[in-house]
């Protein structure tokens, strides 16, 4: 609930909807919930392009649930073949695609909204490194939100398998061999997995289920107290200054405007964008040039035939990148532990950044150049370790996987230092506005 | 904010290398398929190609009959023309071989069709590219089974089944492919064949590909005007914030 | 909510229009995935009229075949087995058939084309089982005396009569439906499209 839970109940005009809306309200937080929410909820006014992912997020959210409730009352999680000789999944989704009517639009938006949902929220992760919005007093948002993630990554590992194609099955094989490289429990662990010596029935069935029941629900409740936590504290914005510091006789920060109307307008804006650009790809390149609908994976699983390149989907190469950047022994432990190790840590350290950043000022507009050469060099290795994940192993990439992963753990590492070091520039004390 | 712009920049020519690494890594040289996607006439010709050469070994479960009738088919034609191995016109391509049979004289099962052009597609170039350079490419080789291989898909478990078309190709000195004995067809109408018995297998990779982007376009209509509302509505609504 | 008087014109039109457009657009969104939910392509071709070849049917017998997953009757009915059909009608719910179980064609005495060739769906109007024949008298089908052949519901003890009429204080409200039908030829039924097909 947001920090002025003091909300006037609602009292009805008299007509018949004013009298229901009173008997809710006196027994529900209604009027609380929409004013603490939207219509006195005070967000800054000087959001710019970067603030409209989180909203975006929260949309493709929805596109992902209501299109997945539709499609899991057609598709079947069974590996065993028909009659043709095709797994029984894979030729369920083709029987979405061409059986079902309207099959193929509600699958395409599945599909692309799994990478849409990427994006946004790649996008939404560089604002707060932008804007420093994880410092104080917002730590526990930025920690859902790198727990929302995970979950996120999770979500879709656990999806990729269920089409059953090639690249399902061989992504889902080398992830789950990962576990292998736990010493003395890592084997026993990832026959446990599968439930299976190999990604079989047992494994698509378990994934199934954490894909449409578990991890959806674990999803949907941190968002919620990511939103919870943010309406708590109040929105960070592009000048990183808190607008709670000046507020008028009423309480009500100078700086602030409610969200509703005037981001629900703004947020629909950026929401038609979105959507055209969403409609682009859906009904002109769904494959998103083999990145988004890999190519191989219009084959059915093969347990006895790996496709000649195996990458995994784009959204996870960067992570894969580092793990294949490990390739020493050390502590008596195997490169292939260590690359696990690596894979982990180069999402889990997001978590840490509340506490590493030291600088004096929070937005990117007042930090010194050793901050912002920092976030290219990361944002740039960022890139380039997604681009290595997609190719083959080579000896080149390897190396520059190598300095890339080296450059992308010191932008959080020397943070401490680097932060506190260097110059900037002094807050204002209000946002600037145009 | 000069660094952001820098930002930008760098962003633009980080998305653009993979394209540009990807074309010089080209691994296999395929020959552009024509695009026949708008001729049924190729497509219908394509479907007749495809129920007498392929269908005896390969299925095309994914699709049924009665699809065909959107190839400006009518169910008579279908039935008449194209219905060997099935009743009804709702069935599906199948094969009348059980596929476990199928392995146990083949060796391999004849793979599924249905989304061949959608699966073979690759940085080298498209699924109808591969394929219409794969019909092409087979060459008389002694040394197979099948007396039969293939440049772009080497020691390939298929015979030439068009070669009666086509005629027979050997491999010259050079690696290179030449025509040995020559079948019904000269090399441009052979060549004519494949694009259209590419276009169709193009075709039942997603035969709702038309529609989807004629709907594509209405959408993408209608959310130009549902933005140029929200867009004066936010605008209208900012006016107030000083 | 309190300064809904004070906005302006312009502001109001915009708000309704963008409502209007985006809510249109929302309905258009919804068919699609309303019409998932329809039957797909794989049920329409399981669902297609069946071909039956009656040439082999002896009088007084009968054949189910499968439409739509349901089972339907062909039945062959002798001379003596239409007769019962006049008799009964004191005793059946509906005798004239004027509940629309049935096709235009078939609202008469016998509920079929041609007389003795019944064709009925063979699932009982009360709660869906599939009925048993008993087509010999009371004593030998194990039923009262006055039997005179027609089907029994195990389920809940409805009684039909060989035109699918439902006797009077069953559970069943409405006689057996009899599905749209043609004859091909003068041996071959298509079950499930009265009408010659495009």
């Amino acid at each position: 609930m947001a920090a002025n839970t003091n909300f006037e109940k609602y009292k009805s005009d008299g007509s018949l909807a004013g009298n229901v809306l009173e008997w809710v309200d006196a027994r529900f937080p209604a009027t609380a919930m929409w004013k603490g929410h939207l219509s006195e909820y005070y967000a800054p006014k000087n959001f710019n392009f970067w603030y409209f992912f989180g909203s975006l997020a929260l949309l493709v959210l929805v596109i992902q649930i209501v299109t997945g409730i539709f499609l899991v009352m057609h598709y079947k999680p069974d590996a065993s073949l028909n009659a043709a000789g095709i797994p029984v999944a894979f030729a369920s989704v083709e029987y979405i695609m061409r059986d079902v009517p309207w099959g193929w639009l509600v699958r395409y938006m599945h599909s692309t909204g799994a990478s849409a949902f990427f994006i946004v929220v790649y996008l939404h992760m560089f604002r707060g490194l932008l804007y420093g919005s994880y410092r104080q007093p917002r730590e526990l948002i930025w920690v859902f939100g790198v727990l929302i993630f995970l979950m996120l990554m999770a979500e879709a590992f656990f999806g990729y398998l269920l089409p059953w194609g090639q690249m399902s099955f061989w992504g889902a094989q080398v992830i789950v061999n990962l576990f292998g490289a736990i010493p003395l429990i890592g084997e026993p662990l990832s026959i446990w997995v599968r439930g299976d010596f190999v990604i079989g029935d047992a494994t698509l069935n378990r994934f199934f289920s954490f894909h449409v029941i578990a991890i959806p629900l674990v999803l949907i409740g941190l968002v919620a107290a990511h939103i919870l936590a943010l309406h708590e504290v109040g929105s960070n914005n592009p000048d990183g200054v808190e607008i709670k510091k000046h507020k008028d006789e009423k309480g009500i920060p100078l700086d602030g405007i409610p969200f509703h109307p005037y981001y629900t307008v703004k947020d629909i804006v950026g929401v038609v964008v979105f959507l055209m650009v969403f409609s682009l790809v859906l009904f002109f390149a769904p494959e998103g040039g083999g990145y988004f609908l890999e190519y191989n994976n219009f084959f059915p699983a093969d347990p006895l035939k790996t496709p000649p390149h195996i990458a995994p989907v784009w959204y996870f190469t960067p992570y894969y990148s580092v793990l294949r950047a490990m390739v020493w022994n050390f502590f008596g432990l195997d490169a292939k532990f260590w690359g696990v190790v690596g894979m982990g840590a180069s999402v889990v350290v997001f978590a840490f950044l509340p506490w590493l950043d030291r600088s004096p000022v929070k937005s990117i507009r007042y930090r010194g150049p050793i901050f912002k050469s920092f976030l290219t060099i990361f944002v740039i290795c960022f890139f380039i370790l997604g681009y290595l994940g997609t190719q083959p192993p080579s000896f080149w990439g390897e190396k520059i996987s190598q300095v890339c992963t080296v450059l992308y753990f010191a932008f959080f590492l020397l943070m401490p230092w680097y932060s506190k070091i260097d110059k900037y520039k002094p807050e204002p004390e209000r946002v600037t506005w145009k | 904010m000069k660094t952001m712009r820098n930002l930008k920049s760098l962003f633009a020519a980080l998305l653009l290398a993979p394209t540009l690494a990807l074309a010089s890594g080209a691994a296999l040289h395929l020959d552009k398929a024509p695009d026949v996607s708008g001729d049924k006439a190729a497509l219908q010709n394509g479907a007749k190609l495809f129920v007498n050469y392929c269908l005896n070994c390969h299925g095309a479960s994914a699709l049924r009959y009665n699809k065909l009738m959107d190839l400006g088919l009518t169910e008579q034609q279908i039935k008449d023309n194209l219905m060997f191995n099935a009743e009804k016109i709702g069935q599906q391509m199948t094969v009348s071989i059980n596929p476990a049979e199928a392995k146990k004289w083949f060796g391999v099962t004849p793979p599924d069709l249905s989304l061949v052009a959608r699966a073979r597609a690759s940085a080298d170039g498209s699924g109808a590219d591969w394929l219409y350079t794969y019909l092409r490419s087979f060459y008389k080789d002694p040394a197979r089974p099948t007396g039969w291989n293939n440049v772009i898909f080497p020691n390939v478990g298929m015979p030439h089944i068009l070669f009666e078309l086509q005629g027979e190709q050997a491999l010259n000195a050079e690696h290179h492919l030449e025509l040995a004995t020559p079948g019904k067809l000269s090399t441009a109408e052979y060549d004519k064949q494949v694009a259209d018995l590419v276009g169709f297998l193009v075709w039942m990779g997603e035969p709702q590909a038309g529609l989807r982007k004629q709907i594509g376009i209405a959408v993408l209509v209608f959310l130009s005007i549902l933005f140029v509302l929200a867009y004066a509505l936010k605008k209208e609504y900012w006016k107030d914030i000083h | 909510m309190s300064n809904e008087g004070k906005m302006d014109c312009g502001r109001r039109r915009l708000i309704v229009a963008t409502a209007a457009v985006g809510g249109a657009g929302a309905l258009a969104v919804l068919v699609p995935f309303v019409s998932t939910m329809l039957p797909s392509e794989r049920a329409k071709a399981a669902g297609a009229p069946v071909e039956v070849d009656i040439s082999k049917l002896e009088p007084g017998q009968m054949v189910t075949v499968e439409w739509r997953g349901k089972p339907v009757w062909i039945i062959n009915r002798t001379q003596a087995m239409l007769d019962t059909l006049p008799q009964l009608d004191g005793e059946v719910a509906d005798p004239k058939s004027e509940r629309k179980q049935q096709p235009e064609y078939c609202t008469n005495e016998h509920r079929s084309i041609k007389p003795e060739i019944m064709v009925a769906v063979g699932i009982c109007t009360h709660l869906g089982c599939s009925p048993t024949h008993k087509f010999k008298s009371g004593a030998e089908e194990g039923m009262t005396a006055e039997w005179k052949g027609g089907f029994l519901c195990p389920c809940h003890g409805s009684t039909f009569d060989l035109a699918g009429r439902v006797f009077k204080a069953k559970p069943a409200p409405t006689n057996l439906e009899v599905p749209p039908h043609m004859y091909l030829s003068d041996t071959r039924i298509l079950i499930g499209e009265d009408k010659k097909g495009a």
